[in-house]
């Protein structure tokens, strides 16, 4: 069974059809990439599954239920995690205390008032650290760290919940191709762990061939492919939307009655 | 009647241009400087007096017109002074700082004012030419107001022309978007802000000019037309000048409207729409806000990335901070003994102390809450007149008084902070302000129940509490008690929550934190726990009056908070014990206190562009 399946999603901004009609599902343990050019509606179909956007027409079920329209938080506890395209933490909070944050929600403890914020769930959130390598800044203000530990710390962030699908908006932006290959496969390692299902964007292509399970690519919000490595490379609409001439819908248009 | 409706509509108009002179200078230093410059009513005062006093001096057309003229370029040239020899020091401290300086300015101004001119209103002469009237509607209307109807229109198109077809408002157009964009492009950050500054000053001193004709100058103008002018530039939108001389006309012609109405009857009730005035334009303010987030014509601000240094994780209390704080209450205990020859001392506690658990409120929602309150005068207003109508109407005894305080404010802050968290920066200041306001003319305008200007007299306290030395242990107590409730809140998962809201919007809801939920029900803590030291004022003065609750008392509490550091926690203690004995002291010591107090917070703000707090944890740490 699918944990998460989208269905005819589509949104608008103006007169510009960002995503239009899109439809793919995210197996259960599977670790899906989504790709496509700038523009071909990765973030606003992401933003629509994480709650953010509401869709103009379509369904998103989420382990069966339709999440589309829902407000991000109450789709996180439902089971959803996420990490940012730019890495977003608490500035003024510790690495800890960012992690101990989301155990915090996760218990529903947030209008508690009393016993101090810093000394609940502090071994999980030790313990989530130390699997993300970050054990060592624990105690550092998470402003001060270096954009690779950021990811990383989001990414402990997004562990926190347990959830059941995770989805990654660009993991890897900005970092140097070692950093962003050890990410990588630190994610896949411990969401293989955990059977967390993964739908992740990517511009890199030799992060998507290498560690995806499937890939759906996307192109001026339009679905044209989806299917394992072998048979998303051979494709050849997505050989021309990445190589070739940049007209390849007016064509297939064209040949359509 | 219809008739006298119109002819208030035009004369409305006239008012109308000199609230959008003043309000369009406000909304183009914020928009490009992003400061909220209090002291701009104080220029717009200065400029009355200099027109005043150059027409008075030079006879004829020349005296009057060019004087409005000279007047204009000196105050352009005042501001462009405050702007290099002050503002431009104190960029990088944390936001809303540089008020403080602006505050500590219209202090200053105010009494070099008073120094130069004196106490008394000074009449300005009649306007060459335009002594006469002319017969509007079968009625008189003077025609300066005719000239001045003419006059905001006018300057709005030169404006408006300005900005569209020169280099110069090109640049301060781009600047308004995004200033760290202009500065990476090579413009000269610097000199830009000095002319801005330096215009929207111009206009300011021009608007003061052109009123001297109309009304006396007088003392009491920089705080009214500050306020006026906020308003008009929040209605219209922060940053559009089209949208300040909208919203100018709009306020100007419902509280003309209100004048004309004047008493009438609704179904049985008499209402006086003329006492309406003093809150119409704060209605208008919070409606507008409510529906349209951003102003009549205003838009989404640009993200100014922060030019201070962010906030430290915060560490549990080192053992120095304990001891100290321990001292503290022991001395506290102790003061009715130690200060059993100097009674004095023990009624500026109070204060002090009461100044402490209003401060520390209100540092609740501004420092981890990131919400700037300009209106928490409210809550606290609510507590004094919780507890003081009590006594009044139901003799209620003094720890009932002090029941009810904490829920009046509680409930007015549940109500108010509902619409306050929509709205973020310096919208959700101006709301809280309208807010407040409103709150203050009630308690002046409904004279039956809340005793009006006069306020509620006699809320004495009530045995065993009615000793000198009782009464502080009780102010004492529940003032310690209050502020470790909230630094205790703030440490546990709540404060927290509302941190990671301000920190992080985006990320906060991601991991499923309601952030506005979490910061409305901070709102009303903050809100609750003021109440109480309202309540504790009431006693404390035996009366409660609006005048003890209007913005001054708001302001107050916002120079406390950032005059002690509003990113440390014992900021907001330590500016409200040094502001309050400062402006006891000073007030004692010369005729022109405003002037000494407002020299003193310069030379803080100068010296610890982090606020005392943060300046003495910094030397705390420089020695370690």
């Amino acid at each position: 069974m699918s944990v998460l399946a989208v269905a005819d999603l589509a949104k608008s901004f103006g007169g510009v059809r960002a995503v239009d009609g899109v439809s793919f599902t995210v197996g259960e343990g599977e670790f899906l990439a989504l790709i496509g050019p700038n523009g071909a509606g990765k973030s606003t179909c992401f933003n629509m599954i994480n709650g953010q956007l509401r869709p103009d027409a379509g369904r998103i079920l989420f382990a069966g239920r339709d999440i589309a329209g829902m407000p991000s938080r109450d789709v996180w506890r439902l089971g959803v995690g996420r990490t940012f395209q730019i890495a977003a933490t608490f500035g003024s909070m510790t690495v800890a205390e960012n992690v101990q944050m989301a155990l915090i929600s996760h218990a529903g403890e947030t209008f508690r008032g009393w016993r101090p914020a810093a000394r609940r769930h502090r071994a999980r959130s030790l313990a989530l650290l130390a699997e993300v390598g970050m054990q060592e800044a624990a105690e550092r203000a998470s402003r001060e760290l270096a954009y690779g530990d950021v990811k990383r710390l989001e990414f402990a962030v997004a562990l926190a919940s347990e959830p059941r699908l995770l989805l990654m908006d660009e993991p890897t932006a900005g970092m140097a191709p070692r950093e962003r290959t050890e990410l990588i496969a630190l994610v896949k390692r411990l969401v293989v762990e955990r059977g967390i299902s993964v739908l992740f964007t990517e511009h890199s292509m030799d992060v998507v061939f290498a560690f995806a399970d499937r890939i759906v690519v996307l192109a001026r919000g339009r679905l044209i492919a989806d299917g394992d490595a072998a048979s998303v490379r051979a494709n050849e609409t997505v050989q021309q939307v990445y190589f070739g001439t940049g007209r390849a819908f007016e064509r297939r248009r064209e040949r359509a009655p | 009647m219809l008739q006298a409706l119109l002819f208030q509509g035009i004369d409305g108009l006239a008012a109308a241009s000199g609230l959008f002179l003043v309000a369009a200078g406000l909304s183009l230093i914020f928009g490009v400087t992003r400061i909220i410059n209090i002291a701009h009513g104080s220029l717009y005062m200065l400029g009355t007096y200099v027109a005043a006093t150059i027409a008075s001096r030079v006879a004829g057309g020349l005296g009057f017109w060019g004087g409005i003229v000279a007047t204009a370029l000196l105050i352009g040239l005042v501001g462009a002074a405050i702007e290099i020899v002050l503002l431009r020091r104190i960029y990088r401290a944390p936001e809303l700082f540089q008020l403080l300086a602006t505050f500590a300015l219209v202090l200053i101004i105010s009494d070099a004012v008073l120094w130069l001119w004196g106490p008394e209103d000074l009449l300005g002469p009649r306007a060459p030419g335009l002594r006469g009237a002319i017969e509007v509607l079968g009625r008189r209307l003077p025609s300066y107001n005719l000239f001045l109807i003419f006059v905001g229109p006018l300057v709005l198109i030169a404006l408006h022309l300005a900005l569209a077809r020169t280099r110069f408002g090109r640049l301060v157009r781009a600047a308004t978007q995004d200033r760290e964009m202009v500065g990476a492009l090579g413009v000269n950050q610097a000199a830009l802000f000095t002319a801005v500054f330096a215009l929207g000053s111009l206009l300011a001193g021009l608007g003061g000019a052109l009123q001297v004709a109309r009304e006396p100058a007088n003392l009491l103008t920089d705080l009214v037309v500050i306020s006026d002018a906020f308003v008009v530039v929040v209605v219209g939108g922060m940053g559009s000048i089209t949208g300040a001389y909208l919203a100018a006309v709009l306020i100007s012609e419902i509280k003309a409207l209100c004048i004309s109405i004047g008493v009438v009857s609704i179904a049985g009730m008499t209402v006086n729409f003329s006492k309406l005035t003093l809150v119409a334009e704060f209605l208008v303010m919070a409606i507008v806000l409510i529906v349209r987030p951003y102003g009549l014509l205003g838009r989404l601000q640009g993200v100014v990335r922060t030019v201070a240094a962010p906030e430290e994780p915060m560490r549990p209390a080192p053992i120095a901070l304990k001891a100290t704080g321990a001292a503290v209450v022991i001395v506290l205990v102790l003061a009715p003994f130690l200060a059993r020859n100097t009674p004095y001392a023990l009624v500026l506690g109070v204060d002090v102390l009461i100044a402490v658990l209003f401060a520390a409120s209100l540092h609740f929602i501004m420092g981890p809450g990131g919400m700037h309150s300009f209106g928490h005068a409210a809550y606290f207003g609510l507590g004094a007149y919780g507890a003081g109508l009590l006594v009044k109407w139901a003799a209620a005894t003094l720890p009932l008084g002090l029941l009810i305080a904490p829920f009046a404010a509680l409930l007015g802050a549940l109500v108010f902070g509902w619409f306050a968290v929509r709205l973020s920066g310096v919208y959700l200041a101006m709301l809280t302000l309208a807010f407040a306001q409103i709150v203050w003319s009630i308690a002046t305008q409904w004279t039956e129940f809340t005793g009006g200007s006069n306020g509620i007299l006699g809320i004495w306290p009530t045995a065993p509490f009615d000793s000198r030395a009782a009464f502080f242990l009780l102010t004492a107590a529940l003032v310690v008690a209050g502020v470790l409730l909230l630094r205790r809140v703030i440490f546990a998962p709540f404060g927290y929550a509302m941190r990671a809201g301000r920190d992080s919007p985006l990320r906060a809801e991601a991991i499923g934190i309601d952030v506005r939920r979490v910061h409305w029900m901070g709102f009303a803590l903050a809100g609750a726990v003021c109440g109480v030291a309202g309540g504790l004022f009431a006693f404390a003065k035996g009366s409660i009056s609006p005048e003890t609750i209007d913005v001054g008392r708001s302001i107050d509490g916002l120079v406390m908070v950032l005059l002690g550091g509003i990113q440390s926690l014992s900021g907001p203690i330590i500016g409200a014990s040094v502001y309050t004995v400062l402006q006891d002291t000073v007030m004692r010591q010369t005729e022109y206190w405003r002037a000494m107090l407002g020299a003193i917070i310069l030379a803080l703000v100068l010296l610890f562009p982090d606020g005392i707090a943060g300046g003495l944890a910094k030397l705390w740490r420089g020695r370690a």
